[in-house]
């Protein structure tokens, strides 16, 4: 399968690529990691007339600590963030799901910011970034903002966005220390989107749950952040009743397609089963 | 279009070219480079019968352009045997222990091998399987590959080959 043609640009800077980006409009696509972009213009289901790519530009790679949070530049690789030992450290949960994400190869070049940029409600960075409370540092030619996770997705594939911006970094507030944290995720086979997972951060106080927060992926149009169950949940023991209810509250939000991956009523519950999961996984791993 | 200008090394050689920015790697390697051993299989980055290393990471070449290779440092199957046609531990490795069956997925199979093995000298099956995730075999089930990967990690660790008991 062939592309069509386009002419390729390899900026050096934020700056220049925002420029070259608001100088194409409809016709530029920015280019990451590329392995949602580049199928998607084998099929010629996109063409853009102009590409370009980030991957030149120094200041969108890397992982560093500032203050409190944790700022990840867009560019860097999942499998950048499996070897990080500051996130491994610091936030764990981002190893445990960059190792479920597509297969070795993919990792190697899939990026952070093209994971959550790209609004894919498949895609499993979104759910744990709404989980873990995390911003996105967006540069476009106006100037430069930051938007929230949980307030980034409008539906599939559509974002806060504006045409000629691109996200640049995702930074996280670095979660308490002995958190439990779990994502637990099910697929058909290594390197399918989720039929259903989740994401769970938690913390304890005395075998209580002081603090919970939790991300679905792929049963909606857009990640879901499960408010009303992380609220049942918090002040719990995390007893089975309770859990019960949270599970219940968080399949009541979802409305996953009827899709190869099953009919929606067997996804939504594997949601709660994945919830569950998550929730006993974070709560051996959770200190306090 | 205009065509762009790319410069990198292949297999130790370096190649300098004009593409269109459009060409897919795998289709420079086999079409202008005539290095034929890396397979189209899916065509979608499913497979990994196009994988090659590039910069020292296992890539899938159907997906991704040329010219993002500029400049890169890319080995695929036709570097591995030695110059007086010894073979390669992998490649012994798959012929030893009846590693493959058609024959497709190997140059994918054996690239993906060798950089798993840079990075983890002593893999365990299951760190072997889960390294080879994203190759696909529809001949041998794999059991074979997992051992045929085994042996070359022992030969070049300079252990004997101990095949596990079923």
């Amino acid at each position: 399968m062939i592309p069509g043609a386009f002419a390729y640009h390899r900026p050096t800077s934020v700056k220049e690529a925002i420029n070259l980006l608001a100088q194409f409009g409809e016709e530029g696509r920015a280019l990451a990691g590329g392995h949602s972009l580049i199928p998607m213009m084998k099929l010629r289901l996109a063409t853009p007339q102009h590409l370009v790519d980030l991957a030149g530009i120094a200041e969108l790679k890397g992982i560093h600590a500032d203050g409190r949070d944790i700022v990840i530049g867009a560019m860097t690789t999942q499998h950048d963030l499996i070897a990080s030992e500051l996130l491994s450290a610091k936030i764990p949960i981002l190893r445990e799901t960059s190792l479920v994400i597509a297969d070795p190869q993919v990792r190697y070049v899939g990026t952070l910011g093209g994971n959550v940029a790209n609004g894919d409600p498949g895609n499993d960075m979104p759910a744990v970034m709404v989980c873990l409370g995390a911003s996105y540092h967006v540069a476009g030619k106006t100037g430069e903002r930051r938007i929230a996770a949980r307030e980034f997705y409008r539906s599939a594939y559509v974002t806060r966005l504006e045409p000629g911006e691109i996200v640049t970094g995702i930074r996280i507030p670095v979660p308490q220390a002995g958190h439990g944290y779990a994502y637990e995720k099910l697929k058909r086979k290594i390197g399918d989107y989720a039929t259903a997972a989740a994401a769970v951060i938690l913390s304890l106080n005395g075998g209580n749950v002081a603090s919970c927060s939790i991300g679905l992926t792929n049963l909606a149009e857009t990640a879901l952040w499960a408010v009303e169950a992380a609220k049942i949940l918090t002040g719990s023991a995390l007893d089975a009743a309770t859990v019960k209810k949270a599970v219940a509250a968080a399949e009541a939000i979802t409305t996953p397609a009827n899709d190869a991956r099953g009919p929606a009523h067997y996804r939504t519950k594997m949601a709660g089963v994945m919830l569950a999961r998550a929730l006993a996984h974070a709560k051996e791993r959770a200190r306090g | 279009m205009p065509k762009s200008q790319v410069s990198m090394q292949v297999n130790g050689k370096a190649v300098d070219a004009l593409v269109e920015p459009r060409t897919l790697l795998i289709h420079f390697l086999r079409e202008q480079l005539n290095l034929t051993g890396s397979h189209i299989g899916c065509d979608t980055s499913h497979c990994g019968a196009c994988t090659v290393d590039l910069d020292g990471k296992s890539v899938k070449s159907c997906t991704l352009f040329t010219v993002q290779a500029n400049g890169a440092d890319i080995r695929t199957i036709e570097s591995m045997a030695n110059a007086d046609g010894t073979l390669h531990p992998l490649q012994e490795g798959f012929r030893e222990m009846h590693g493959l069956q058609c024959g497709f997925c190997t140059p994918g199979m054996i690239m993906r091998a060798y950089r798993l093995l840079q990075e983890n000298k002593s893999p365990t099956e299951g760190e072997i399987r889960f390294g080879i995730a994203g190759n696909l075999c529809r001949c041998t089930g794999y059991q074979n590959i997992v051992k045929a990967i085994q042996y070359a990690a022992a030969k070049i660790n300079g252990v004997p080959f101990q095949e596990a008991a079923e």
